[in-house]
């Protein structure tokens, strides 16, 4: 797994990992304060499979966004190294970069803030097109109407402007234009936060057809547990800036090893009176501490149920290493014992 | 318990707009017991925010209660004076809302807005309103109470804002607390915070709740009874535990079915409701649910169904009902997305020219 760094590019296919961050920062210099920064994102190592969905979770301000914006190399990472499919994109400027960010798209939360207003549907999905110089003009039209054909509206809608649909039709738009240059990698950034469950449900469906008919790749953040783990092969949990525990979506959910997780998880309701009554959830104290200065060792020990501090936890950090589950892994100096 | 504080009868709340007028409470009744919690969902704009608005009678322009009476205690808060609902107001009935950035004034300590709202109505004379406050946010378990009057809201995190706007709403110790998506703005650790605080006032104050919510999971863990709602009508209410194990309008039955479950392992697709709300100017005939309903029947499109008792306490407005639907029915519910015969029908006539599929 080493290896794959400097394997030639005929190596690629057979690497099962399409993306890779490694050992990522991104600090954020407040301006007057003395070298004084916000530590969105502070020491992340995560890999993307081929074909998976992985699920990003974690509380707001967590760093899942900034992170979301290093992989897709539209903010530069402050030291640290993303590889997408073998080559490392920190470094790539101009047409090599553009390359790849066609292989790479986003998806965003807010259907009414990202789609220009002043543009008919028809020109928001081929100015992709135009920008990659894909297709003839007559090929790019029709590839319009089959995009939205795909993501379920209407083809001849491409002179409508984004002000005529619903929520949940400007998020079918907003996946059509994330499609269009036939990406292998979708980061879909909150993507059904914003709307109302039935559309909610419409969507997450669509995004299902979608990675199974383009074998698409996904990085799926969300702070809804529940539509993670409906829609996650694996799930990755965060925590002030670094990821805590990495696992197949059932092992989290049944064997949680960090307590920041078990917390997380015990404190969704389900939609089931019953289950409701018997649920006990693990009270957190306080709220997340500020990112411009973390807690020492362990960033989650003053609010932690089992931490020893002061003691190891407030100490020495723990490293994300295996524990439970073959696949998962934890940065808990306690992990599992709770 | 068991006595009735408030009772909806028929209520009407209509929109004059330009476009026509808008029907966004078309015949609710409902009642809440003392000390009872009562959830209401739905979702955006069938009618749950404007029926908690018409009740407070606090409905913006161009709306209007055009019909229907709002029986609190007795007495009819349709017909209340200028006086009168301003002391109905905050003193029985008090509402928070989803936004606690934009409820509480950024330019003013959140002690002296807590005060202020003892003071408005004369409950409390002004030192013991000063000493209530600090009672009432360590009720809400704000930390450090003593101190923490003295802050602005820009210095309280979002959901120390939350308990603040709900201390402010007990503070009159009001008999119903409306909340109106309490919690859609929080963190989930947070979420559960204010869940858990609601649960322990309701239990500790036996103040009434009306819970107002797209959340079913919020409403299994916070309330009795739930009223469901659709364009503007009530379509199934009843006790929680029977609406969740047996709803019996297809509209219930699809919301719990339309969102994933973080406790259950299964990755099978979830049910989708096929188009979108009606358009309140024009709604359907029949059924408003009718076009889109998975279990339509020819009846459903001329003729509107009544509420009707379905169960003990359990009422619902549908001709068909749930318990009549046949078994493949059902399974046909499930399967059926729109996206994927759309998927599909691209797979058959899609012109493979346009780049390559990566990842293979």
């Amino acid at each position: 797994m080493q290896a794959a760094e400097k394997a030639p590019a005929t190596a690629v296919k057979a690497d099962p990992v399409l993306l890779r961050v490694k050992n990522a920062y991104k600090h954020f210099p407040i301006s007057g304060f003395g070298g004084l920064a916000v530590r969105a994102v502070d020491g992340v190592d995560l890999e993307i499979r081929r074909g998976e969905t992985l699920g990003l979770v974690g509380e707001s301000g967590c760093g899942k966004s900034t992170l979301a914006r290093l992989i897709t190399a539209l903010l530069p990472v402050t030291t640290g190294k993303v590889v997408f499919d073998g080559q490392d994109i920190t470094t790539l400027k101009g047409r090599r970069l553009r390359r790849i960010r066609r292989k790479m798209q986003m998806i965003f939360q807010d259907p009414f803030a990202s789609l220009d207003p002043r543009m008919t549907v028809g020109d928001i999905l081929q100015e992709p097109l135009d920008n990659f110089s894909i297709g003839s003009v007559r090929d790019r039209r029709r590839r319009v109407q089959e995009l939205l054909r795909l993501v379920g509206l209407n083809p001849n809608f491409t002179n409508r402007y984004p002000h005529e649909f619903s929520g949940g039709q400007r998020q079918r738009i907003g996946i059509a234009r994330a499609l269009a240059v036939n990406p292998s990698f979708i980061v879909c950034d909150e993507a059904v936060s914003a709307l109302d469950v039935s559309i909610q449900a419409q969507i997450i469906n669509l995004l299902q057809d979608l990675q199974n008919e383009f074998q698409l790749t996904y990085l799926f953040i969300a702070h809804d547990l529940a539509v993670v783990r409906h829609l996650s092969d694996r799930i990755a949990v965060m925590y002030l800036g670094k990821v805590v525990e990495t696992a197949g979506r059932n092992d989290i959910y049944e064997r949680p090893q960090h307590p920041y997780t078990k917390a997380l998880l015990s404190s969704i309701p389900v939609p089931d009176p019953a289950v409701e009554r018997e649920r006990a959830p693990i009270a957190l104290k306080g709220e997340i501490p500020s990112p411009v200065n973390p807690p020492s060792g362990c960033r989650f020990h003053p609010r932690c149920p089992i931490a020893r501090a002061p003691g190891v936890c407030s100490e020495q950090e723990p490293p994300l290493e295996p524990h439970g589950a073959r696949d998962q892994v934890a940065a808990c100096h306690f992990a599992g014992q709770f | 318990m068991g006595q009735i504080l408030l009772q909806v009868d028929d209520l009407h709340t209509q929109f004059f707009t330009s476009r026509g007028v808008v029907r966004a409470v078309d015949g609710v009744s409902l009642h809440i017991d003392a000390g009872e919690t009562l959830g209401i969902v739905g979702e955006s704009g069938c009618g749950k925010t404007i029926t908690a608005l018409s009740i407070l009678r606090l409905v913006p322009d161009p709306g209007r209660i055009t019909a229907g009476k709002i029986m609190f205690r007795g007495r009819d808060v349709t017909k209340f004076d200028d006086d009168e609902i301003r002391d109905f107001r905050g003193n029985d009935v008090a509402m928070i809302f989803q936004d606690p950035m934009t409820s509480l004034n950024p330019v003013t300590k959140v002690g002296f807005q807590i005060e202020e709202a003892m003071t408005a109505h004369n409950r409390f004379s002004a030192s013991l309103a000063k000493t209530r406050v600090v009672e009432l946010l360590k009720r809400v378990r704000v930390p450090a109470a003593e101190s923490r009057v003295k802050d602005y809201p820009h210095q309280f995190s979002g959901g120390m804002r939350q308990r603040a706007m709900i201390a402010m709403g007990l503070a009159n110790e009001p008999s119903l607390l409306i909340a109106d998506e309490p919690t859609t703005a929080l963190d989930v650790t947070v979420q559960a915070q204010i869940i858990q605080l609601m649960k322990q006032l309701n239990r500790e104050l036996g103040t009434a709740m009306m819970l107002i919510t797209h959340n079913m999971a919020l409403v299994a863990s916070l309330c009795q009874r739930v009223v469901v709602m659709y364009a503007g009508r009530i379509v199934e209410e009843g006790p929680v535990e029977q609406i969740f194990k047996s709803p019996q309008h297809p509209y219930t039955w699809s919301l719990l079915r339309s969102v994933p479950r973080v406790d259950e392992a299964r990755k099978d697709r979830l049910v989708s409701i096929h188009g979108l709300p009606p358009d309140l100017t024009n709604p359907p005939p029949g059924c408003k649910f009718h076009p889109r309903c998975p279990f339509v029947i020819d009846r459903c499109k001329i003729d509107e169904p009544g509420l009707s008792e379905v169960a003990a306490n359990q009422v619902a407005r549908c001709w068909v009902l749930m318990r009549n639907v046949k078994d493949e029915d059902v399974a046909a519910a499930k399967a059926s997305a729109l996206s994927l015969d759309a998927a599909k029908k691209l797979k058959a006539e899609a012109p493979p020219e346009v780049g390559t599929v990566a990842g293979g």
